[in-house]
């Protein structure tokens, strides 16, 4: 009884906290997302995600995120498989040189990136001095898919990597051992056994590719809107805390939806795969 | 039982700057049941290893039924590997698990189901097709690797301590499994294990290894009887070896005492260390043994008394059924065959090579 006493007082601050700072906004959000300005009960805000310049910024966010996801885990895999094979040493130091950027601000990185892709920024300059064709993607969606790769790749990295040094190296030599072919073994054996991790990784990546408006914002000038960047404006410029409510919930039910579908393959991934 | 199979030539390998195996030299026959012996870091489970195609050799030559393997692939090799920690493929059924080598080769799915069912009802396990391996125990996933292995024919099965994760009923149980297994397949098993008793049950010859040299091979029975060197004698049962001095053929001065024996070719006053079994140790009355002694220890076994004896100077580590207390004065007899002679290492390299403890 002591013992429950006191671990209820030890929960205290973070049932504080998240009773302050999650609990009650999401209420909030919830509260606006379902009024008017006068305060009426509304369905409004939600379906404002109908118009058309909101679905089009919703499937945008959707298609660029999901470019951006697919490149992480094209670039993550191998990258993963060559840190995992390395020796601790070798590995511990690629991890650094890979994490050390994380280290600084996102914001930072991302205006980092703006300066480099600028039209007289360093890439083009460097260009112009080899007497290259210029590079143009600043303010393009190109530019936001290179900044939420270069943002968000060590998410899609790091599960990776840890499904692949969890896994036995005795499995991969029985399946050799059984008569796989090093291309056969990683098809049926590796890849498979990895997926838990690889769905980790897509989540991490798709799910704040999808919300972000900070990249889109600065490499995508204000010219490209995604469905992150029209929320940000209902709350900044218009003030209109009830459609950027009622927006914020229905993204909130994309990500649910998202992670439904991730978790429902990450069992598939435990069961029949082969 | 005559031909020869697998022949390891002048292998050395080493892992850094530690030298694991230094030009061995092994024969498997066909058909034979070789245990590989030794405490952990003797080399034995990289001489699998190197043979199942994991690891390759640093120098030497591994020749598979006359044909030079050594640089060939595992999955081209004509043998299976039964892993340590089983290493079944959790995402699959008890079922894809067996015929992975199976659809791998391109074999029928009429056929496959067929070897499925033959496998699962060699190792007992019959109707677990559609199981998952965690949900299985420690023991039914051993088969299991087991199964998987041998639906591909091989020629050889290497077990790398197979039954080393599985509690002692079991891994009795399973040791008879495997000589049932052995003979009902008709193929070569190499066995790799620190285990001597495992070692002694199973073999039709044991290979007893230390630093990445062969100490003996042979027989259990000879292994067992006639260690050729103090390492073997410790390593193998329980064992009184006793510095002494060869005072001519079939006499041997033990602590101060006249022991006959049978062996000869020593030459006389050479020192030599003998290996005693403790069961070969008779306690008599005192008037009646070659030495007199005092027994200091006493505990019972199960099967017998294990009792130690202080006689002029040294520990005798005996075991019987008869029980003699604490305190209590006994005689020495040994019969002269149980009495075996081993050369002293000549030099401190001879000692590296041949007792390690």
């Amino acid at each position: 009884m002591n013992k429950n006493k006191s671990n209820r007082i030890l929960a205290g601050p973070y049932l504080f906290w998240s009773v302050a700072f999650i609990l009650i906004p999401l209420a909030m959000i919830v509260y606006y997302g379902f009024t008017n300005e006068s305060g009426g009960f509304t369905f409004a805000n939600i379906a404002e995600i109908g118009s058309p310049e909101n679905l089009k910024a919703l499937g945008l966010a959707l298609l660029l995120s999901f470019i951006s996801t697919l490149i992480c885990l094209i670039l993550a895999y191998p990258l993963a498989m060559i840190l995992s094979e390395a020796n601790v040493n070798q590995s511990s130091f690629i991890v650094m040189i890979f994490i050390l950027p994380m280290w600084m601000n996102f914001l930072l990185r991302t205006l980092a990136w703006q300066t480099l892709l600028e039209k007289n920024g360093v890439i083009n300059s460097v260009l112009d001095f080899l007497h290259m064709p210029n590079l143009q993607i600043i303010n393009t969606p190109y530019a936001i898919i290179l900044g939420m790769v270069y943002n968000f790749l060590p998410f899609m990295v790091l599960p990776i990597y840890n499904a692949l040094i969890k896994l036995d190296k005795d499995v991969i030599n029985a399946a050799r051992d059984l008569g796989a072919t090093q291309k056969q073994t990683f098809l049926k054996i590796i890849f498979p056994l990895t997926l838990p991790g690889i769905i980790s990784g897509i989540t991490m990546v798709f799910v704040p590719a999808l919300t972000t408006f900070v990249i889109s914002d600065l490499l995508g000038g204000s010219k490209i809107l995604l469905i992150g960047n029209v929320i940000e404006q209902k709350f900044k410029q218009g003030s209109n805390w009830n459609v950027g409510s009622g927006l914020s919930l229905v993204m909130m039910i994309f990500i649910l939806l998202s992670m439904a579908i991730m978790n429902k393959y990450d069992k598939d991934g435990e069961g029949g795969m082969f | 039982m005559s031909n020869t199979l697998i022949d390891f030539v002048n292998i050395s390998k080493s892992f850094g700057n530690q030298l694991i195996l230094d030009e061995f030299n092994l024969s498997v026959k066909e058909n034979e049941f070789l245990t590989l012996l030794g405490p952990s870091g003797c080399g034995k489970t990289t001489t699998l290893r190197i043979l199942g195609g994991f690891e390759t050799p640093d120098k030497g030559q591994v020749i598979f039924d006359g044909t030079d393997i050594t640089a060939l692939p595992p999955n081209k090799r004509n043998l299976n590997t039964v892993f340590q920690k089983y290493a079944l493929f959790t995402h699959m059924s008890i079922a894809e698990n067996i015929a992975f080598g199976l659809k791998i080769s391109g074999k029928s799915q009429a056929y496959i189901d067929d070897k499925i069912k033959y496998a699962l009802k060699l190792v007992n396990l019959d109707g677990y097709e559609n199981r998952r391996p965690d949900s299985l125990s420690g023991g039914q996933q051993q088969r299991i690797a087991i199964a998987r292995a041998i639906v591909n024919e091989p020629k050889v099965l290497l077990l790398d301590e197979p039954l080393g994760a599985l509690d002692l009923k079991l891994r009795q149980d399973m040791s008879y499994e495997l000589i049932r297994l052995k003979n009902e397949l008709g193929i070569t098993f190499i066995y790799v294990t620190h285990d001597q008793e495992e070692a002694l049950t199973m073999s039709d010859t044991i290979v007893v290894m230390n630093q990445g040299y062969i100490q003996q091979m042979g027989s259990p029975e000879d292994i067992y009887n006639e260690p050729q060197n103090a390492f073997v004698a410790d390593f193998i049962g329980e064992s009184n070896i006793i510095p002494s001095l060869m005072l001519e053929d079939k006499l041997v001065e033990i602590q101060g005492a006249k022991f006959p024996c049978v062996d000869t070719g020593f030459g006389t006053n050479k020192p030599v260390d003998v290996v005693i079994r403790p069961e070969d140790i008779d306690l008599v009355k005192p008037e009646d043994g070659t030495i007199e002694g005092v027994v200091t220890h006493l505990i019972f076994k199960g099967v017998h008394y294990e009792m130690e004896v202080m006689a002029n100077g040294f520990e005798w580590l005996v075991h019987s059924t008869d029980m003699v207390a604490v305190g209590e004065r006994v005689g020495i007899h040994v019969d002269p065959f149980d009495i075996q002679i081993m050369n002293k290492p000549e030099s401190e390299d001879d000692e590296a090579v041949g007792v390690n403890e």
